[in-house]
């Protein structure tokens, strides 16, 4: 691989492989920590850790683990490295630790991870397993600063905590919500598909090799057109 | 050039109704119960309307402008929309939620769908039920010509066991609390009656839903007087006519705006004895606005000769 499509590996994860926009995955933290902006910062940063350790570990890894147990193994993986970011930010930061709560342990069962496992960490080498750990993670905090912005701003009238004079008293308590954090969820991904179209690169549609489940799915004598009908993705 | 040989494809028949034309019927028809809200609820209803007609107007513009679309404003619907809106709105509301509410209704549900006709729910509903749940509970407080229930409305007095001396003059005039354009049942009928004989709607939602209504809750209360408060107490009328039959959201056939009728006023008596909302008439038809693919689904008419399914 030349250095182009190195950068490629990291940046693709940006926007037209972004995680959250466009891969439809992790969309459990995506609705639940976005409603400051230092929840989703944290919440980011801690799922980049952990995405770009494992992604090493398993990409290391890849030629040992047997192919029929290998979730399981992935999932003993990310889980020890999870359960290294909770201790340390209990440790160090328990202001944060407090505030992610819950969401912190279930980094484990992030769809985002187990997915790039799957299909990036588990077929190719260290390096560059580590630079889509890198781009996969930074994707994934882009979409939530994003959400978390227009959800802080407009929902709290705070921006990182702090007040803002005018929109303080204007608040759209809605948006911190559930409901309201599904509507910004939807607005942004149409945003992002559009910009994905300006650009020239309709959105990727995705084959069963992208897809995690594909194993099972072929198991169960699912077809590539069976699942191309069901849109979106799984968590 | 000559035109005599001009030949298109069908259909032929040529009609001057166009969007424009209905839009303007219904803002006729929604005037009576505007002038009679302004009325009872005074002079800040004709702020609100302002506000909320005006940021419709205005998002609409800059919408249509951000994503390159022929400018729709010419038509009048999101003026209808912004004066629909404001119609359910109390008159005391504070601005700012009006003009979130109007833009949230004219970019969220109807442009970033696709405009006008390609929305999937009643903009003005939605945007209302997006302000109920966005801003809590409407402002309530006293208005100039109502004073004997000069703050809750008939239906949280009815909520909470009372009972109020209703009169069924005020019910019919609506002096009563309320949004500003819900309580003039009378006026929102001579709209309804208007719309119905320019062949703007039709007659079948808006009877059976109100109808619904009014048998559902004798059902439950068994007492007539009661069951009529109940009907003209909240936003039935104004629901039933004139956001029950946007075409765009709801059924085609008639029997389909009937089966839209009859479960509306079923959903809303469920939501207000049950529900945890005083009122349910915009939930009711939003939900409907949802099922109606499907209505139109089953209510479709097979051609003659068609294949039989």
């Amino acid at each position: 691989m030349d250095k182009n499509s190195k950068l490629s590996v990291v940046t693709k994860g940006f926007l037209k492989e972004n995680p959250v926009f466009v891969l439809v995955l992790g969309t459990c933290p995506t609705i639940a920590v976005t409603t400051g902006l230092v929840g989703a910062v944290s919440m980011g940063l801690a799922a980049t850790a952990v995405l770009i350790c494992s992604n090493l570990v398993i990409s290391l890894l890849r030629n040992i683990i047997p192919d029929k147990v290998r979730i399981p193994c992935f999932i003993v993986i990310i889980a020890g490295f999870v359960t290294l970011v909770q201790m340390l930010m209990h440790a160090y930061l328990p202001d944060l630790y407090e505030l992610l709560g819950i969401y912190l342990a279930l980094i484990t069962v992030n769809c985002i991870i187990l997915g790039r496992a799957e299909m990036f960490a588990s077929k190719n080498r260290p390096l560059d397993s580590v630079l889509d750990g890198l781009g996969m993670g930074l994707g994934f905090t882009i979409a939530l600063i994003c959400m978390a912005l227009i959800r802080e701003v407009f929902g709290k009238g705070q921006i990182w905590g702090v007040d803002i004079p005018f929109l303080k008293d204007h608040t759209i308590g809605f948006l911190t919500k559930s409901p309201g954090g599904f509507l910004v969820f939807g607005l942004l991904i149409a945003l992002s598909t559009v910009i994905a179209a300006k650009q020239g690169k309709p959105a990727p549609k995705l084959g069963c090799a992208q897809c995690p489940q594909a194993g099972i799915c072929r198991s169960a004598g699912v077809t590539d057109d069976d699942c191309a009908k069901t849109e979106g993705g799984n968590d | 050039m000559n035109k005599q040989l001009h030949i298109s494809v069908s259909p032929h028949i040529y009609s001057k109704t166009n969007t424009q034309k209905i839009m303007l019927d219904v803002i006729i028809a929604l005037l009576p119960a505007t002038a009679v809200g302004t009325w009872i609820f005074g002079l800040r209803s004709l702020a609100v309307i302002a506000v909320s007609v005006c940021c419709a107007v205005i998002s609409e513009f800059l919408f249509d402008l951000a994503v390159k679309k022929p400018n729709t404003i010419s038509d009048l619907s999101a003026v209808v929309t912004g004066l629909l809106l404001a119609l359910t709105l109390p008159a005391n509301i504070p601005l700012w939620q009006v003009g979130v509410g109007a833009v949230f209704s004219i970019v969220i549900i109807k442009g970033v769908f696709g405009g006008i006709g390609q929305n999937f729910a009643n903009p003005a509903i939605t945007g209302r039920i997006f302000m109920l749940i966005a801003f809590g509970e409407m402002a309530k407080g006293a208005f100039p010509r109502v004073d004997t229930v000069s703050s809750a409305t008939p239906l949280a007095v009815l909520e909470e066991g009372g009972k109020a001396g209703f009169d069924l003059v005020d019910m019919l005039i609506g002096t009563h609390g309320g949004a500003i354009g819900e309580t003039a049942t009378l006026a929102l009928v001579a709209g309804g009656i208007y719309l119905i004989a320019r062949k703007v709607i039709m007659f079948h939602t808006p009877v059976c839903f109100i109808a619904t209504v009014f048998l559902f809750t004798l059902i439950l209360t068994g007492d007539p007087y009661t069951a009529l408060l109940y009907t003209m107490g909240g936003g039935v009328f104004i629901g039933a006519i004139f956001m029950a039959t946007d075409y765009a959201t709801t059924p085609v056939m008639p029997l389909g705006k009937v089966i839209f009728g009859v479960l509306a006023g079923i959903i809303t008596v469920l939501i207000r004895f049950y529900g945890s909302y005083p009122e349910g008439v915009s939930f009711a038809i939003l939900l409907l606005n949802i099922l109606t693919p499907y209505i139109d689904r089953w209510t479709a008419k097979k051609p003659f000769g068609g294949d039989v399914k």
